[in-house]
C-alpha cells in the first residue's frame, strides 16, 4: 500500500500518461488496449517505489506496459517472434512512386504522397503488419526506444530485433503503397478536396478490427 | 579508401544511417555512395520523411469514453477501500 502522498503522485503521473499509454497499448494489443493499460497501471502501482525520478515516469510506464503485454503473449503461447517470414527484399516505395507516378500533376510527388495519409490512414497501415514487425517498429520509431532497449524489453537477441525492424520497414512501405491503391486515398488528394482525416472512410481513431488479423496482401 | 557499394546495399542501410546505428566503415561507404548517387539521396530524403510520418501520425487518439473509464480506474488505484479489478466494467 502506498502512502497518501505516494498515491496522489502516482495518480497524477498516470493521468498525464494515459493518452500515450493507450496509444502504445492500441498498437500492441488492438481492442485489448484498455485492459492492457489497466493491468499496467496495477503493476505500476505495486512497483511505484522503483520509480526514482518522476520525470522518467513516461518511459517507466511504457516499459511496464510492454512487459505486461509480453507476459500476456507468452501466457497465451503467442510470441511476437514466431516463424520467420520469407524475405521481403527489394521493394522500394520511393522507386515505386517514381515508376507508377500516382500524382502526375505533383512536382513534389513523394512529399505529397505521404501528406495524403491522415493519422487514421497510418493506423490502418500499421494494423496490416504482423505483430512481430509492428511491435518493434512502434517501439523504435513512435516511442523512441533504442534497438538494444527493444531487445531487452522483448527478450529477443539484438540481431532478431534488427532483422524484424528491417523487414518491418519494408512491409510498412509496401503496405503504404497497397493501402493508397485500395483506399482511393490519392484520388481524394488529386481532387483537391483536401485530406480531412477519415473524411470518406468510416470512423476516426481506433475503430478497427482485432489487432492480430492476418496481414492481407502484404506477403503476395 | 572505402569499398564501393551498390544502390541496393545503400538503400538497405538508410534507416540505420538515420538512426546513427551504422559502423564507421559502413557509414563511410554509404556516404561515399551518396556523394554521387542522386537516386539514393532521394531514397534517403524519403526515408527521413517516412520516419517522421511514423513519429507524428502513428498514435491513435484516446476516445472520450475510454479516457473517462481509465481516469476513474486511476482514481481508485491503491484505494484502501478495495483495489480496482481490471476485469470489471467501470461504466456505472
Ligand atoms: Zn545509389
Amino acid at each position: 500500500m502506498l502512502g497518501a502522498s505516494g498515491r496522489t503522485q502516482l495518480q497524477q503521473l498516470a493521468r498525464d500518461e494515459l493518452p500515450g499509454l493507450y496509444a502504445l497499448a492500441w498498437q500492441l494489443a488492438g481492442t485489448d488496449a484498455e485492459d492492457l493499460v489497466q493491468e499496467a497501471l496495477l503493476r505500476a502501482c505495486r512497483n511505484f517505489e522503483q520509480l526514482r525520478d518522476p520525470k522518467a515516469a513516461g518511459r517507466w510506464f511504457r516499459v511496464i506496459l510492454t512487459n505486461v503485454w509480453r507476459d500476456r503473449l507468452r501466457k497465451e503461447g503467442r510470441e511476437p517472434d514466431e516463424v520467420s517470414m520469407p524475405e521481403e527484399e527489394g521493394f522500394s516505395l520511393y522507386r515505386t512512386l517514381v515508376e507508377e507516378d500516382p500524382l502526375p500533376y505533383s512536382d513534389t510527388l513523394h512529399v505529397d504522397f505521404l501528406g495524403a495519409f491522415s493519422e487514421h490512414d497510418v493506423h490502418e497501415v500499421l494494423q496490416r503488419l504482423p505483430l512481430r514487425y509492428r511491435a518493434p517498429l512502434v517501439l523504435r520509431y513512435v516511442e523512441g526506444f533504442s534497438t538494444q532497449e527493444i531487445a531487452d524489453l522483448l527478450e529477443l537477441p539484438l540481431g532478431t530485433v534488427l532483422s524484424q525492424l528491417h523487414r518491418g520497414r519494408q512491409r510498412f512501405e509496401r503496405a503504404m503503397w497497397e493501402y493508397s491503391e485500395e483506399s482511393g486515398l490519392l484520388n481524394e488528394a488529386t481532387q483537391g478536396s483536401g485530406t480531412t482525416p477519415g473524411s470518406s472512410r468510416s470512423a476516426r481513431g481506433p475503430a478497427h478490427g482485432p489487432a492480430e488479423r492476418p496481414a492481407t496482401g502484404v506477403s503476395s | 579508401m572505402t569499398d564501393q557499394i551498390r544502390c541496393r546495399d545503400a538503400v538497405h542501410q538508410l534507416w540505420g544511417y538515420l538512426d546513427g546505428a551504422l559502423t564507421t566503415g559502413n557509414q563511410e561507404a554509404l556516404e561515399s555512395h551518396l556523394s554521387w548517387c542522386l537516386r539514393c539521396c532521394g531514397e534517403l530524403e524519403f526515408a527521413r520523411e517516412l520516419r517522421g510520418l511514423l513519429q507524428r501520425r502513428a498514435s491513435p487518439p484516446l476516445p472520450d469514453d475510454v479516457a473517462d473509464r481509465l481516469e476513474r480506474f486511476v482514481d481508485h488505484l491503491d484505494d484502501p477501500s478495495g483495489p480496482p479489478n481490471p476485469t470489471v466494467d467501470h461504466r456505472s
